[in-house]
């Protein structure tokens, strides 16, 4: 499927491109992405290596063991197949709870580091296992108590009342994730019946 | 709802003091030494998202600056004038799963024309907040680990991301009234 869009996305601008007789867009365009990725990444570096070291004190002082404890029949749910007291259910823990509270900046470490041991649990190293997904999913639907961004951005151009949009964005990030949810749950059952057939 | 955005405020801080201080009170963890160890792996893991990034950004890139994207929202015009979907922010449905600056950017233009407490205002605040950036979580997420093959991860994202605007969509509607 990233193949498709990724193969997709790049030979419609092209296309796109040499209609309008502008070949030199998509050389121009493919550098600013690189440069952008790059610029991108070298802002996750800080990121990364603060929380990072924040969260191996809080595994050392086994602070992610005690959390992952107190919510365990929720995580248990999601994730099946991981061992209830494997270090991954803390990490993932923390990163639903980071990204509840808007901590977008401490939510990726965190997601990043639940996806580490994800993948020592992982029997192919390249393929995505069941629980990967399934953690992408919550991820991808965005479930946040409060858009900070966006009402930030609210108040700059004036509006009378920036939050009056919470309400509304927690309903649909609400439906945004149960629908991740399900629909990670239903594929996740057609991938196993498929590999067991 | 003042309450969460304090809550929010004062969250990385709060951790910031209490991770090392409960360490080294109760479990008295060598918490600089933990914290260099597990910082260590801090710039592996950003130096090794690079490729993936480049590669996803790249094709995001030029799929926008070439008109491309242009092409796609003209041809769905047509079916959202038939469903009554509010055009003006159909833009940001193509936009919000691919790059999360260009959806701001575009949330942005909305409120300078047409204000944000307008219906597409408070259209557009509630679909940019009602997800992530698909493509953009994928790429970081699976690339920090070395996954290649990410099975139906992207299905679900995408059909997440237009549930979310659809709700968007009838839930302002209803609430604030077109």
């Amino acid at each position: 499927m990233v193949n498709h869009i990724w193969l997709w996305m790049i030979l419609s601008g092209v296309v796109a491109a040499v209609v309008q007789g502008r070949v030199d867009l998509v050389t121009q365009a493919a550098l600013t992405g690189a440069k952008e990725a790059v610029a991108v990444c070298i802002g996750l570096i800080s990121i990364l290596v603060f929380w990072m070291g924040m969260m191996r004190i809080a595994q050392d002082a086994g602070l992610l063991e005690k959390l992952a404890r107190l919510l365990r029949p929720a995580v248990r749910f999601l994730f099946p197949s991981v061992p209830p007291d494997h270090p991954a259910m803390g990490y993932i823990l923390s990163n639903i709870s980071a990204n509840m509270f808007g901590l977008g900046n401490a939510a990726t470490p965190m997601g990043i580091k639940a996806m580490e041991e994800l993948q020592k649990l992982n029997p192919d190293p390249k393929t995505a296992s069941p629980a990967m997904c399934t953690l992408l999913a919550l991820n991808t639907s965005g479930f946040t108590l409060i858009p900070t961004t966006i009402i930030g951005l609210r108040m700059k151009y004036g509006s009378a009342d920036p939050a009056e949009i919470i309400g509304s964005t927690l309903l649909a990030t609400m439906i945004s994730s149960l629908v991740a949810i399900l629909l990670d749950r239903w594929f996740r059952s057609r991938y196993f019946r498929s590999r067991a057939e | 709802m003042e309450w969460i955005n304090w809550i929010s405020k004062l969250m990385i801080p709060a951790l910031i003091v209490f991770i090392p201080l409960y360490a080294a009170y109760f479990r008295k963890v060598p918490v600089y030494e933990s914290f260099v160890e597990g910082a260590k792996e801090g710039f592996p893991t950003a130096v090794q998202i690079i490729p993936h990034l480049v590669g996803m950004m790249v094709a995001v890139s030029i799929f926008r600056e070439t008109g491309a994207m242009q092409f796609y929202l003209k041809l769905f015009q047509p079916l959202l004038s038939l469903i009554h979907f509010p055009e003006e922010s159909f833009p940001l449905a193509l936009l919000r799963p691919i790059s999360g600056a260009g959806s701001l950017a575009f949330v942005e233009s909305i409120f300078r024309a047409h204000g944000p407490d307008s219906y597409l205002g408070r259209l557009v605040s509630t679909m940019q907040g009602s997800t992530d950036t698909t493509l953009y979580v994928l790429t970081v997420y699976f690339g920090a680990v070395g996954i290649r093959r990410s099975l139906y991860a992207v299905k679900v994202g995408l059909l997440a991301d237009m549930a979310g605007f659809v709700a968007s969509w009838l839930i302002v509607t209803m609430v604030f009234g077109s």
